[in-house]
């Protein structure tokens, strides 16, 4: 292993939020009294800005390091120390944490910043900030981990904030349940992922290497090979139970189901963390697991035929959807779709850079819906906006930038990292033809969905009622600066990774290079056909423009009716889309109503077989305690009354010798002498 | 010549006088009487033996004793009688009877 470089400063990207988080959720409320909402917000902007310039601080010492010992590493204690097992609590940035820990505290800090605008009206306003700084204290705390252990609790705090921000607006009843759906959900991903660490942890103390760091694990991942677990491969059983753990926090089939739910947080949190980085989560792992996920091709299979089922099938649901933000969550789940196709065919790297143009240009989307939504006075449904532009100008730019950069059409950072994906998935060892058409109709899908929004949104006339209209406005300077920033980054962020194809050097890569060596290597494999690289780009790019013609078509110069495909076969298959494939209502009948019906049947076995028994038992007892009683009564209160009588009935007929007479004594004793010297003279 | 059957008789004639006094007088004081002349029958006896047996003094030893416990019981005695009479009034003992079962 190559020489770390300790450095004292790493702690203080993960403890300045939870400084902050522990300022405004313990004293806000008093804060906000007396100082007002600009204090609350400073508290709570300041120490992510700050931890952003850790980070940068972080990548600038890693870049001067040679590429193979870029490795920073920030020991605080240890954390327990049980047998062989010790856990530090310690803070690694290597290359991917780096690039994660950017994403978490650039676009976190730039969704703080809209969230002062965005929250200006609520009155729990530190409750908010306080949150979601414990947010970013819990997603820094999962990416800089150095071990299982220290990643599992952050990867719990995420999902903890998650459902205490989708839940906020807790009086509504709506809302506070779709915290706790997303939280349950979590909840059974998270099952697997502890189960996947337990195994690991298990199999590696028996091979004599008791350890959870990353770093250990990944020295002895070579061990692991060959092992098995109750007859199945055990890399493949461990990465299999990671990967659920990563279905639930990225809502990957079939745990996809809270996300688009979880809408009903605020905006900015959807943007944050239902889009730029928590559900990002499950991909990090992966990625940070990657030596084993390449030990294990079963598994590498199954993430990448997952991801781009994902991709598809979360790109229909978006085609029918009406709620602005709910296009968005489907549209997100699609996306981490194609990111976690990456991951499935061994471009790591490719992965990764999706997910960082991912979260630029989908939070400028979330935010810019956000602001669209607060223009509109909490009007969600596109089908009552329209013609938004004219009021909108710095919203409607964002969004539409952002929109490209999603659909994929060149130079935009959506399109190097998607196009960087659909190669992979074409052209890597693990991948295939099959995922890459998923993926690929997937993008025109996209490109439809995206642009059918923007239509609906932005363009045309306006059909909100003649009050709302009367009060749209474009958002505060601390909304739109925000979203600026988000698109310049959609626009340009993508030149990081321009693929050798396009006469770049993909230095992202090569950044990456260090943590994916392997992966690096196998989907190198087919390198040589560039040909079919450039056809393929030609083609995704073709088949983008064909989705934003038909939704152009469609929903602004209208020459195609969209009524005409809703009808298309009797309108069932629009129908099932605008449903969501009724797997909600497939989840309430199995999971719901079958856990209803179990309580029910527990309900009765209990009443009818657990009651008998403890009835039965007490009757037992009863009849037990009544025989006992008669033999009490008359057995023993018998002997004991016998026992009196007889001493009543002796002691009655021997009372008469007592005469209380001295002369009868006497003549007692007498008569009894003078018997007795009869008795010894015969 | 006087012998030891002569004194014997005497002890005898005392020991009836006395068992006669106990069993019917029915003042206490008066059975206290009685008693002192079983015990004096009854050191005559000794006196008796001890002269006309083989010598000695074992007799004279246990008379001196007994008159010394006669002395010790009619103090006792009498005591008792006083503690009577201050209770009933009497010291009849037909009278006291309050033991009777």
């Amino acid at each position: 292993m190559h020489d770390t470089v300790t450095v004292e400063y790493l702690r203080w990207i993960v403890l300045l939020p939870l400084l902050g988080a522990v300022l405004n959720g313990v004293t806000g409320a008093a804060i906000q009294k007396a100082l007002g909402k600009r204090a609350i917000s400073v508290i709570a902007c300041a120490p992510v800005v700050l931890a952003f310039g850790l980070a940068v601080r972080a990548f600038v010492q890693l870049r001067a390091l040679a590429p193979e010992s870029r490795l920073l590493l920030d020991r605080l204690f240890t954390w327990m120390s049980v047998g062989g097992l010790h856990v530090d609590i310690a803070f690694q940035a290597d290359p991917l944490s780096a690039v994660m820990v950017l994403v978490v505290t650039g676009v976190g800090g730039l969704i703080h910043i809209y969230s002062i605008g965005y929250m200006h009206d609520e009155k729990s306003y530190w409750r908010y900030f306080g949150f979601l700084n414990l947010f970013t204290f819990a997603m820094l705390t999962l990416v800089l981990a150095d071990n299982l252990l220290l990643m599992f609790v952050g990867w719990e705090g995420v999902g903890l904030c998650s459902y205490a921000l989708i839940g906020f607006w807790y009086t509504d009843w709506d809302k506070a349940s779709a915290g706790s759906k997303a939280f349950i959900v979590n909840r059974v991903g998270d099952f697997g992922f502890m189960l996947g660490t337990f195994l690991l942890f298990w199999i590696l103390s028996g091979l004599g290497h008791p350890t959870l760091a990353f770093r250990e694990i990944g020295a002895q991942a070579h061990l692991l090979a060959g092992q098995t677990f109750a007859g199945m491969d055990a890399v493949t059983l461990i990465t299999l139970l990671m990967f659920v753990g990563a279905c639930g926090k990225s809502a990957q089939i079939p745990l996809y189901v809270w996300l688009p739910d979880a809408m009903a947080g605020p905006t900015p949190v959807s943007a944050l963390i239902h889009a730029a980085t928590m559900v990002t989560a499950g991909v990090y792992m992966i990625g940070r697991m990657n030596f084993l996920y390449s030990m294990a091709p079963t598994t590498l299979a199954v993430v990448a035929f997952g991801g781009a089922l994902t991709a598809l099938f979360a790109a229909t649901i978006g085609l029918a959807q009406n709620d602005i933000k709910r296009v968005l969550a489907y549209s997100t789940i699609s996306q981490l779709g194609y990111m976690f196709l990456a991951m499935g065919v061994g471009a790591y790297a490719a992965g990764i850079f999706h997910l960082m143009t991912h979260a630029f240009f989908k939070a400028c989307l979330f935010l810019g819906s956000g602001s669209v939504i607060h223009g509109m006075h909490g009007e969600q449904d596109m089908r009552r906006m329209g013609g938004l532009r004219r009021w909108m100008p710095y919203t409607y730019w964002t969004f539409l930038i952002s929109t490209v950069a999603i659909a994929g059409i060149p130079p935009t950072s959506g399109f190097f990292s998607k196009d960087e994906i659909l190669w992979k998935a074409f052209s890597s060892a693990h991948g295939g033809v099959v995922l890459w058409a998923m993926g690929f109709t997937g993008a025109g899908l996209t490109a439809f969905y995206m642009f059918r929004q923007v239509f609906m949104t932005f363009h045309g006339e306006c059909r909100a009622d003649h009050h709302t209209q009367e009060h749209i406005h474009e958002s505060p300077a601390v909304m739109t600066y925000p979203l600026v920033a988000l698109a310049v980054l959609a626009l340009v962020g993508g030149f990081v990774g321009v693929p050798a194809a396009l006469g770049g050097a993909n230095e992202f890569e090569q950044w990456l290079a260090p943590v994916f060596g392997h992966g690096h290597a196998a989907a190198h494999a087919g390198h040589h056909v560039e040909w079919s690289e450039y056809l393929l780009m030609g083609l995704s790019v073709a088949i983008a423009v064909t989705g934003i013609l038909v939704a152009r078509a469609m929903y602004l110069t209208k020459s195609l009716s969209p009524d005409s495909f809703a009808e298309l076969a009797h309108g069932k298959p629009y129908r099932v889309v605008y449903n969501k494939y009724y797997v909600d209502e497939l989840y309430e009948a199995v999971f719901v109503n079958g856990t209803l019906w179990l309580t029910r049947v527990a309900a009765w076995f209990d009443q009818h077989v657990i009651d008998g028994i403890v009835n039965g038992a007490a009757q037992v007892t009863t009849m037990v305690s009544w025989l006992n009683g008669l033999f009490d009564n008359y057995v023993i209160d018998g002997l004991v009354n016998g026992i009196a009588t007889v001493v009543n009935f002796v002691g009655g007929r021997v009372r008469r010798l007592q005469t209380g007479s001295i002369n009868a004594y006497l003549y007692v004793v007498v008569i009894a002498v003078v018997g007795v010297m009869i008795a010894r003279l015969f | 010549m006087i012998g030891l059957p002569h004194y014997l008789v005497v002890s005898l004639i005392v020991f009836l006088l006395g068992l006669y006094c106990v069993l019917t007088r029915r003042n206490a004081i008066g059975i206290l009487m009685g008693v002192e002349l079983i015990l004096n029958s009854a050191n005559i006896n000794y006196i008796a033996f001890a002269r006309y047996s083989s010598g000695g003094y074992d007799g004279q030893v246990f008379a001196v004793f007994v008159i010394m416990l006669a002395a010790a019981e009619a103090t006792i005695g009498l005591a008792i009688v006083l503690g009577i009479y201050q209770t009933f009034q009497t010291i009849d003992v037909e009278a006291t009877e309050t033991l009777r079962g």
